[in-house]
């Protein structure tokens, strides 16, 4: 017996996930999106992106160096919140607006509550909500080759008819990152296949949408096919509402928070005042998660269930 | 310091309304959109917290404990319709920016929370300072908020706007901005040590709580802890008095008991004696 025998307790196997591993792939997964953004409005809108990033990171070290707390801009966490924080802008909007954002985002949502993993709403999408009060005239005008028209959720919401193929694509105007479904498409089955994350949240999500439209809107499948392609659904669906931090772990809860999500945003699209309402949407659902969580609690391995 | 300035000190710095005891968040969340609605208000209510707190301090032996709270809330709506008059007189353009929050100060919680706490207890005069101090503390808190809200949301300084409307940040003029300049300016306070109630490290008085006005429930001004310790003195003696009675209660219980069983034993040692003598 002359070795020495190395005792340590569980777990023993580590899966080689950090959290710096899975900020990475969420922003590669961001990049196709990012890129037909940049392709279709032109260098202002890589401008925008860039600016925000910085601004997201920056004023993570700044803060973390002020209040004397290890930094943690290695983690990637704030490249996320920067990037779909960018995505969520018009490209011609002006560079310290974004930058504005990102300090708010990263500062009073996520810093003040305690940093990643305490942040009780999606910083990023707190951030945009902070922006579209502020300056709801900058946020809201959307310019595509040089002239200013409405998005085609506007125009379903005015009553003309809109052109599904093209939403698909991506020709249409609308904030850098929401306009192409195929792009973030293929960014969301790069995450799958990562296993970043699950299809639970983002499919649930768009279902009910669809049906919510169907039944609420026009029982019209082009409609629905729009109401699915327009908007921030697709990016929400699989960028912002997937946010580990601001969703249920528990399967059953992120299905209830789908179908949650869902109906607010058809309630936002189709009965409220503005067109969109997926941003509005996914905070409303973050602040119930906790609930959500609490009554979707699996039973633990080996108890009983509660005889009814 | 005399009396009648340590509640003004009170008032305007150790336990400001605003920002240490956080009452009156109503008028504070809605007047202070700019800054001279906020001294307006700040200003309002300073005149019915002085003359309330005097009011109720001379009234304070007349009201019946029970009915306290309607009395005060009688003084307090008649001051506040006398101040809405007078503005609506002399000051109608402050009166119109104000609106229903002029007689909401009937229900503001820093007058009925000093009524409650203070002149209800304390002479006429000590409390007619409370309310000068409490109500400038009032007044230079929301104006510190709405000077911040102010420059930031309609690029403003007391109504003269020196930032184009390009940068105004809307947010803050609405209701959630509010929350969010007082609670940055309350965690600025807090983060400056300034002096407070509620900073743990600001050295503390030797009262029986500690000084800890942060784990009291009520107001806790060193006032109301004489009171309290005259209280309790009076309750300790009371309590040694019920002791000291229920003891000589038990000793003469206990003596009677005796008594009682000694005259049984008498008895029973007679009845036999008187059988044997009925017998014979």
């Amino acid at each position: 017996m002359g070795k020495l025998f190395n005792v340590s307790a569980s777990p023993h196997v580590r899966s080689k996930d950090s959290t710096q591993s899975i900020m990475t792939d969420v922003c590669i997964a961001m990049l196709p999106a990012t890129a037909f953004g940049v392709f279709q409005f032109g260098v202002h809108a890589l401008l925008v992106v860039i600016a925000t990033v910085l601004g997201c990171v920056v004023s993570e070290y700044v803060y973390e160096k002020i209040m004397k707390k290890p930094i943690t801009i290695t983690d990637m966490s704030a490249v996320v919140t920067g990037m779909i924080l960018a995505l969520n802008m018009p490209w011609d909007i002006p560079l310290w607006i974004p930058v504005l954002g990102s300090v708010f985002a990263i500062v009073i949502v996520k810093q003040i509550y305690g940093g990643l993993g305490q942040n009780f709403m999606n910083p990023a999408l707190a951030g945009r909500c902070f922006l579209l009060l502020s300056f709801a005239g900058k946020m809201s005008s959307f310019t595509m080759d040089g002239w200013t028209g409405a998005t085609p959720l506007a125009q379903l919401k005015a009553g003309e008819s809109v052109d599904v193929m093209a939403m698909f694509i991506g020709r249409i105007p609308g904030t850098i990152g929401e306009v192409s479904v195929i792009a973030l498409l293929i960014g969301a089955a790069y995450m799958v296949y990562k296993k970043v994350i699950t299809l639970r949240i983002p499919v649930t999500y768009i279902v009910t949408v669809a049906v919510f439209a169907f039944l609420f809107g026009q029982h019209d499948l082009t409609y629905v096919a729009a109401h699915i392609c327009g908007g921030g659904l697709i990016f929400g669906a699989f960028f912002m509402a997937t946010d580990y931090v601001t969703s249920p772990i528990t399967p059953n809860g992120q299905i209830v928070f789908g179908v949650l999500l869902g109906i607010l945003t058809g309630l936002f699209r189709i009965f409220g005042g503005s067109a969109e309402g997926v941003s509005y949407a996914i905070i409303i659902g973050n602040m119930l998660v906790p609930l959500i969580e609490k009554y979707t609690l699996p039973k633990a391995f080996g108890r009983e269930g509660k005889k009814a | 310091m005399s009396k009648c300035v340590e509640r003004i000190y009170n008032g305007i710095i150790k336990e400001n309304p605003t920002f240490v005891l956080m009452l009156g968040m109503c008028p504070t969340l809605a007047v202070t959109t700019t800054a001279s609605n906020a001294i307006g208000m700040g200003l309002s209510t300073t005149a019915v917290l002085v003359f309330s707190n005097l009011l109720i301090s001379l009234l304070r032996n007349i009201i019946p404990d029970r009915v306290r709270i309607p009395a005060y809330i009688v003084v307090i709506a008649s001051l506040v319709t006398i101040v809405q008059l007078v503005l609506q007189a002399y000051i109608p353009s402050l009166y119109s920016a104000l609106g229903i929050y002029i007689p909401l100060i009937v229900v503001n919680c820093i007058i009925m929370g000093r009524a409650e706490s203070y002149a209800a207890k304390n002479g006429p005069l000590e409390s007619a300072f409370d309310g000068i101090g409490m109500g400038l503390g009032f007044t230079v808190g929301i104006t510190c908020i709405a000077i911040v809200r102010e420059l930031l949301a309609q690029g403003a300084f007391f109504g003269f706007e020196f930032i184009p409307e390009d940068y105004h940040i809307t947010l803050i003029g609405l209701a959630p901005g509010a929350f969010f300049v007082l609670s940055v300016l309350t965690a600025l306070q807090n983060k400056f040590k300034m002096p407070s109630a509620t900073n743990g490290s600001v050295p503390q008085s030797k009262l029986a709580c500690g000084g800890n006005c942060m784990s009291c429930s009520g107001s806790a001004c060193s006032a109301n802890h004489v009171a309290l310790e005259e209280v309790r003195q009076v309750e300790l003696a009371k309590a040694a008095e019920a002791k000291k009675a229920a003891a000589a209660a038990a000793a003469a219980k206990k003596a009677e008991m005796a008594a009682k069983k000694a005259a049984e034993e008498a008895a029973a040692q007679a009845a036999p004696a008187a059988a044997k003598k009925d017998a014979e």
